[in-house]
């Protein structure tokens, strides 16, 4: 389904990523994750659109998409749940959710999607009318969650969806997370919560810094790795 | 001496400022909407309102309707073009860059008018008697055209709102305001929703020109200049960034500035935009986050004391 070849990015003369090359297939699981300054979020950020790719080739559903508007690539069928939620915080919860199906024509769709993201996400019918940024961090994650899911992606790509969260919205998190992969949604995750990200996800990709694959596998491969667990598993998942 | 006015003097003082006011308001807030969306503070503003008083001048001939729809045109499309020739190559550069290519437009633009339109015999836009003639309620002076500044000044903002409220392009400029990235990760499109902020800036423009002009009547290349400072200095006080904000600074300050040329003494009338500006600093100095940003420290003050949130509080 999306496949980058060798991909790298610059931020002027700094490489965020070099190379890189990885993966995920239909229905998939894919985790994503390394050390601060890995490169995870630039990687995210290049398959959207917001950034450019100095060389490499980025591939979905069989067509490149190197070059195209943010707005182009979700078209496509790309959605993003970006780090830090940037929900729009002076815009209704409800006005979050419609903002999300700016790429859709089906109307009649999109407000039955919104009547089910409603039912799995029941604190945001409660919260319609209220003000994005008068959520929790936990709410405002449930939100940032469902204007992605609105879109209709077929590819969900989550920056660090748990970060500053309190554990039991990490929990709910993970919980959603599990459910989108069970009902069949294709999902990029990158975290810091390596432990769990690997437990759960289908394949995980561990980055370097310098935005190198250093280790590639599910979980049980990666255990096999010798010096894996001592370099990974612990962090972030405190 | 202390001159002590009669009541009917303040209510004109403030039917009069109430208008003024009301354009400045109108300005600010199309040039707050730009700012929001693109991070450009246009100065070329000003030649928006120099290409409609020109149309205005050349295009009066042919009867008031013929003016009002030309004017509509040509500062619409000068708006679009300026985004299309000057901004668009250059909107992903830094705020300094744009604002320099805003002040190398306007200047460009200006002594273009200078070069086609020489000095010389005088330009006016003819005033309309209908409209702009007198007349006397209870000692109030009024014109027709003050009515008009109000009711054309009411029906743009409520419209303006409406449109931002109830529109789907209305909640797309609201989220690029706030989140210009985040909303093309939405599927906002850049070209539609900023060529769409310039277009309603032209609008908006083109209300205030004809307005300002058959009140002003002087035809001249850098005519927009000195409202446009006005309006500026407005979005500045409003707080930069908040619509509302915008509005009502540029309403206050042409308030202010109405009040303080009827009422400085007539030798240092000449100087009322500096007092003007002085009470502007004063105020920056003390509310440095503009009205706006004070009326919203004050509603997060109350909401704290008022509502105690719950921090988490976990989806079913």
């Amino acid at each position: 389904m999306l496949e980058l070849k060798d991909v790298s990015v610059s931020y002027g003369r700094i490489a965020a990523v070099q190379a890189l090359s990885l993966e995920v297939k239909e229905g998939e699981f894919v985790g994503l994750v390394g050390h601060n300054g890995a490169g995870k979020s630039t990687t995210l950020m290049t398959i959207t659109g917001a950034l450019s790719p100095v060389s490499g080739e980025i591939v979905f559903d069989g067509q490149s998409i190197v070059g195209m508007a943010p707005d182009e690539v979700l078209r496509r069928g790309i959605a993003l749940v970006p780090e830090g939620r940037r929900i729009f915080g002076r815009l209704s919860v409800g006005e979050n959710i419609k903002i999300g199906a700016t790429v859709r024509k089906d109307r009649k769709g999109v407000d039955d999607d919104i009547r089910e993201m409603l039912k799995r996400f029941p604190v945001l019918e409660r919260y319609w009318n209220t003000s994005g940024a008068k959520l929790s961090g936990g709410e405002q994650q449930q939100l940032a969650i469902a204007r992605a899911l609105v879109s209709k992606p077929k590819l969900l790509l989550l920056d660090e969806p748990t970060l500053g969260l309190a554990p039991l919205m990490v929990d709910r998190v993970f919980e959603i997370l599990e459910g989108l992969h069970a009902s069949g949604t294709t999902i990029l995750l990158v975290e810091q919560n390596a432990a769990r990200t690997i437990e759960m996800a289908d394949r995980t990709y561990v980055l370097r810094t310098g935005g190198r694959i250093q280790f590639h596998g599910t979980a049980a491969e990666l255990a096999e790795i010798g010096d894996f667990e001592t370099a990974y598993i612990g962090m972030g998942s405190a | 001496m202390i001159v002590l006015a009669s009541s009917s003097t303040y209510v004109q003082y403030v039917m009069d400022s109430v208008a003024y006011g009301s354009l400045f308001a109108l300005m600010a807030l199309s040039l707050s909407l730009l700012f929001g969306v693109m991070g450009l503070m246009n100065f070329a503003y000003g030649e928006l309102i120099g290409i409609g008083a020109y149309t205005m001048f050349y295009t009066e001939r042919y009867g008031w309707f013929v003016m009002v729809l030309a004017t509509f045109a040509t500062v619409i499309i000068g708006a679009l073009l300026m985004e299309f020739v000057a901004f668009r190559p250059v909107r992903h550069a830094s705020p300094s860059t744009l604002l320099i290519t805003s002040f190398a437009l306007s200047i460009g633009l200006q002594k273009f008018a200078y070069m086609v339109f020489p000095p010389g015999s005088p330009r006016t836009v003819e005033p309309i008697p209908w409209l702009t003639n007198q007349f006397q309620v209870k000692g109030v002076l009024f014109s027709r055209l003050e009515i008009l500044t109000w009711i054309v000044t009411i029906v743009l903002l409520v419209g303006m709102v409406l449109l931002l409220k109830r529109t789907a392009l209305g909640v797309q400029l609201r989220a690029s305001t706030e989140d210009f990235r985040m909303a093309q990760l939405v599927g906002v499109k850049a070209n539609w929703v900023i060529s769409s902020a310039f277009a309603i800036t032209g609008f908006v423009a083109a209300a205030v020109t004809i307005l300002y002009m058959l009140n002003h009547g002087d035809v001249r290349p850098n005519v927009g200049q000195g409202p446009l400072l006005i309006a500026f200095v407005g979005v500045v006080i409003g707080g930069l960034g908040s619509l509302g904000g915008a509005a009502l600074g540029g309403f206050t300050l042409g308030v202010v500035i109405n009040i303080l040329s009827a009422t400085l003494p007539r030798s240092i009338q000449g100087h009322t935009l500096m007092f003007a500006f002085l009470l502007v600093i004063l105020m920056l100095v003390f509310q440095p986050n503009g009205l706006m940003g004070s009326i919203e420290k004050l509603r997060r003050k109350r909401v704290a004391q008022e509502v105690p949130r719950v921090a988490e509080e976990p989806a079913s």
